[in-house]
C-alpha cells in the first residue's frame, strides 16, 4: 500500500516535471520567433533588434576571429581572482564574526555600512586607486562577492544547534574540536548558498566594471560594440554572459545538493 | 560511607535518625520483621557491599541565580550518593526538583558550589571521558551516519578513525542496527536515534554511564519497546548507570536501587533497593511485588508533593 502512494506521487511529480519543460521551451521558442519574425518584416528598424539568426552570425564570427576567447579568458581571470580572493578572505572572516562575540561587536556595524555602500558606484575610485588594468576589476568582484559570503558565515554560525555543543562538551571536547566537528560542518550549505550569490553577484561586478572602464573583456566587448552600432555582437555578448551565468549556478547549486545531502530534503535558496 | 547515611537519614526527620542508631546496634535479620521503615534496613544492608564505589557524592550543594529576584537559589542541597561498580541507580523526583541539575553536575556541565564528586576516588572537575551521557534529545550529528556518530566521543578522545570505525560495528551489532551504519539521523526512527545516543555513550567505555530521562521523548510503545533494550543491553555490558527519569515503572524496572528526591532544592528523600533478581524480563511489571514496590515510591514523592515541595 505504501509503495503504491509513493509509485504514484513519482509519477505526478514527472508529469508535472515534463508539462513544465514543455511549456517553459515553448515560450522561449515563441519569443525567439516573434524576434525573428520583427526582424525579417522590418516591424522595428533591424538596427536596433538584430535578430536570433543574426546574433547566431555574430556568435560565430567572433569565434572565428578569436576575440571572444580573448575576452572571455580575460574576465575569466578577473572573474576567479576575485571570487577567490573573497572566499579566502571572506570565509574565515564570516566564521569569526558570527563565532566570537568581539569580533562581531568591533567589525559588525562596519561590515554593515560597507555592504549598504553600492560597490559599484567606488569603480571611479578603483580606478585611481588600481587603474584600467584587471586589478580594478579584481577588486570589484572581490568587493562584490564577499559580502553575500560574509553575511551567510555569520548566520551559520548563529544557527549552530546548542544541543550538539551541549553534547560535544560532556564529551570533554575542546573549543577548537567544537569548532571542528559542529561549527565547520554546520557552516558547509551556508558557504554554499553564499558561493551561488556571491558568483552571481561577481559576474555581474566584473561585466559593470569592464563596461565602465577598460580595454579588454567580454563587458568591454559588449560596450565597444554597443557604441558602434553592432547590436548583432552586443547581443552575442549578453549570450556568453548569461550561459556562464547559468552554467556556474548550476554548478553551485549541484555541489551544494552534495553539502546538503545529510538534510532530509533539500531546501530550495 | 556510614557518615553518608547518618546525614541522609537526619534530613528525613528525628524519629528516623533514632530509629537509625537502633539499627546500628541491632541484628539485621531481627530487624527484617519488626521494622517498619525498610528504607532504612536497605541503607544498613549497602554496609555490607563490598563491590567498589564507582561514583561518590559527598554533600553535594548547587545553587543558581535566579534573575528573576537576583537572588542564589539553591537546587540541590547537601547530597550524598554512593553508586557501586554495575549497580544502576535510578533518581526519581517532582519535575523541576534539581535531579537533572544533579546528573550535569556529575557530568561536569554544570559547576557546584560545595561537596565533591568522586569518579573511582578521583575528583572530577569538569567533564570527562570517565562518564557518558545520553540526553533526553538524541541529537546526533546529522551530518555524521550512523557509524560516525556512534564513535564521535572516541574521536574527540584521540581515538584512530581506523581503530574508532572497529569499535563503531561492534556497536552497531549491539544496538541492533546492523545494515543502518551508513544511514544519516534523518532516515532512522526516534527509537533508532535514541539508541545511537546510547551506542555513543557506550562506545567510550566510560566508568559511569549517566542516562537523562534517556526515553521522555519517545512515544509509549517505543519506550516500553526500549526499557526492555536498555534493561537487556545493562545486564550485557554491566556498567555503572545512573538515571534520572519521571517513569516509576522505568525506575523500578531497571535499577537496583531508587533514589526519590524531594522538591526544590533537591535532597535524598529515600533510597530504594529493588529486590527483584536479574536478569528481569519486561514482564515483571505485572508482578504484585513489582505494583508494591511502585506504590512504595509513587506514596513518598506524592507526600512530598503534599507536605509543599510543590507540583
Amino acid at each position: 500500500m505504501r509503495k503504491l502512494t509513493v509509485f504514484q506521487k513519482s509519477n505526478t511529480a514527472k508529469k508535472e516535471k515534463i508539462l513544465n519543460l514543455l511549456l517553459g521551451s515553448s515560450v522561449i521558442t515563441l519569443f525567439l520567433v516573434s524576434w525573428e519574425l520583427l526582424f525579417q518584416f522590418k516591424v522595428v528598424n533591424p538596427l536596433f533588434i538584430s535578430a536570433p539568426s543574426r546574433v547566431v552570425l555574430a556568435e560565430i564570427t567572433i569565434i572565428k576571429d578569436g576575440s571572444l576567447l580573448t575576452n572571455l579568458s580575460v574576465s575569466a581571470k578577473e572573474f576567479l581572482l576575485g571570487y577567490a580572493a573573497a572566499i579566502i578572505i571572506g570565509f574565515p572572516f564570516g566564521i569569526m564574526l558570527g563565532w566570537f562575540k568581539l569580533i562581531r561587536g568591533s567589525f559588525g556595524p562596519f561590515i554593515a555600512a560597507l555592504q549598504a555602500t553600492p560597490r559599484i558606484a567606488l569603480m571611479p575610485l578603483f580606478i585611481i586607486w588600481f587603474g584600467l588594468g584587471i586589478t580594478s576589476k579584481i577588486v570589484v568582484v572581490l568587493m562584490s562577492a564577499i559580502f553575500p559570503l560574509i553575511v551567510n558565515l555569520r548566520v551559520a554560525m548563529t544557527t549552530i544547534d546548542s544541543d550538539l555543543i551541549h553534547v560535544a562538551r560532556a564529551y570533554g571536547a575542546s573549543r577548537w574540536q567544537i569548532f571542528r566537528s559542529i561549527a565547520f560542518p554546520t557552516s558547509l550549505p551556508f558557504l554554499m548558498t553564499g558561493l551561488r550569490l556571491a558568483a552571481g553577484r561577481g559576474l555581474l561586478g566584473v561585466i559593470v566594471a569592464e563596461v565602465f572602464g577598460g580595454a579588454e573583456g567580454i563587458g568591454y566587448m559588449i560596450q565597444y560594440a554597443g557604441s558602434t552600432f553592432q547590436t548583432d555582437k552586443v547581443f552575442a555578448g549578453v549570450l556568453v554572459v548569461a550561459v556562464t551565468g547559468i552554467t556556474l549556478d548550476f554548478t553551485l547549486d549541484r555541489l551544494g545538493r552534495y553539502f546538503d545531502r545529510w538534510r532530509g530534503e533539500v531546501a530550495v535558496h | 560511607m556510614t557518615n553518608n547515611n547518618v546525614i541522609v537519614a537526619s534530613e528525613n526527620g528525628s524519629a528516623k535518625r533514632v530509629l537509625h542508631s537502633t539499627l546500628l546496634t541491632a541484628g539485621v535479620e531481627e530487624l527484617d520483621n519488626t521494622l517498619s521503615f525498610p528504607v532504612d534496613l536497605q541503607q544498613q544492608l549497602k554496609l555490607q557491599d563490598n563491590r567498589q564505589v564507582k561514583l561518590s557524592i559527598k554533600n553535594l550543594v548547587i545553587g543558581y541565580l535566579d534573575k528573576q529576584t537576583g537572588h542564589t537559589m539553591v537546587a540541590v542541597d547537601k547530597v550524598n550518593l554512593d553508586v557501586r561498580e554495575g549497580e544502576f541507580v535510578t533518581i526519581v523526583g517532582l519535575s523541576g526538583c534539581g535531579k537533572s541539575t544533579f546528573l550535569n553536575a556529575i557530568a561536569g556541565l554544570v559547576k557546584h558550589q560545595y561537596g565533591e564528586i568522586r569518579v573511582n576516588d578521583r575528583i572530577v572537575n569538569g567533564p570527562g571521558t570517565d562518564r557518558a551521557m545520553v540526553f533526553q534529545k538524541a541529537s546526533l550529528l546529522p551530518w555524521r551516519k550512523v557509524g560516525r556518530n556512534i564513535t564521535y566521543g572516541l574521536e574527540l578522545g584521540g581515538m584512530k578513525p581506523a581503530e574508532a570505525k572497529e569499535k563503531a560495528s561492534y556497536f552497531v551489532n549491539l544496538i541492533r542496527l546492523n545494515g543502518f551504519e551508513n544511514h544519516y539521523p534523518y532516515q532512522l526512527s526516534g527509537g533508532m536515534q535514541q539508541r545511537v545516543n546510547l551506542a555513543r555513550a557506550l562506545a567510550c567505555d566510560p566508568e559511569v554511564l549517566l542516562l537523562d530521562e534517556p526515553f521522555a521523548a519517545l512515544d509509549a510503545i517505543t519506550r516500553e519497546l526500549m526499557q526492555n533494550e536498555l534493561l537487556e543491553l545493562c545486564e550485557k555490558v554491566g556498567k555503572t548507570v545512573l538515571m534520572v527519569t519521571h517513569q516509576i515503572d522505568e525506575a523500578v524496572l531497571l535499577s537496583d536501587r531508587v533514589i526519590i528526591f524531594a522538591a526544590r532544592p533537591a535532597y535524598v528523600l529515600a533510597d530504594i533497593t529493588i529486590p527483584i533478581s536479574r536478569p528481569r524480563k519486561g514482564h515483571i511489571k505485572d508482578s504484585e511485588e513489582f505494583r508494591n514496590l511502585m506504590s512504595r515510591i509513587w506514596s513518598i514523592i506524592e507526600g512530598n508533593a503534599n507536605i509543599g515541595g510543590g507540583i
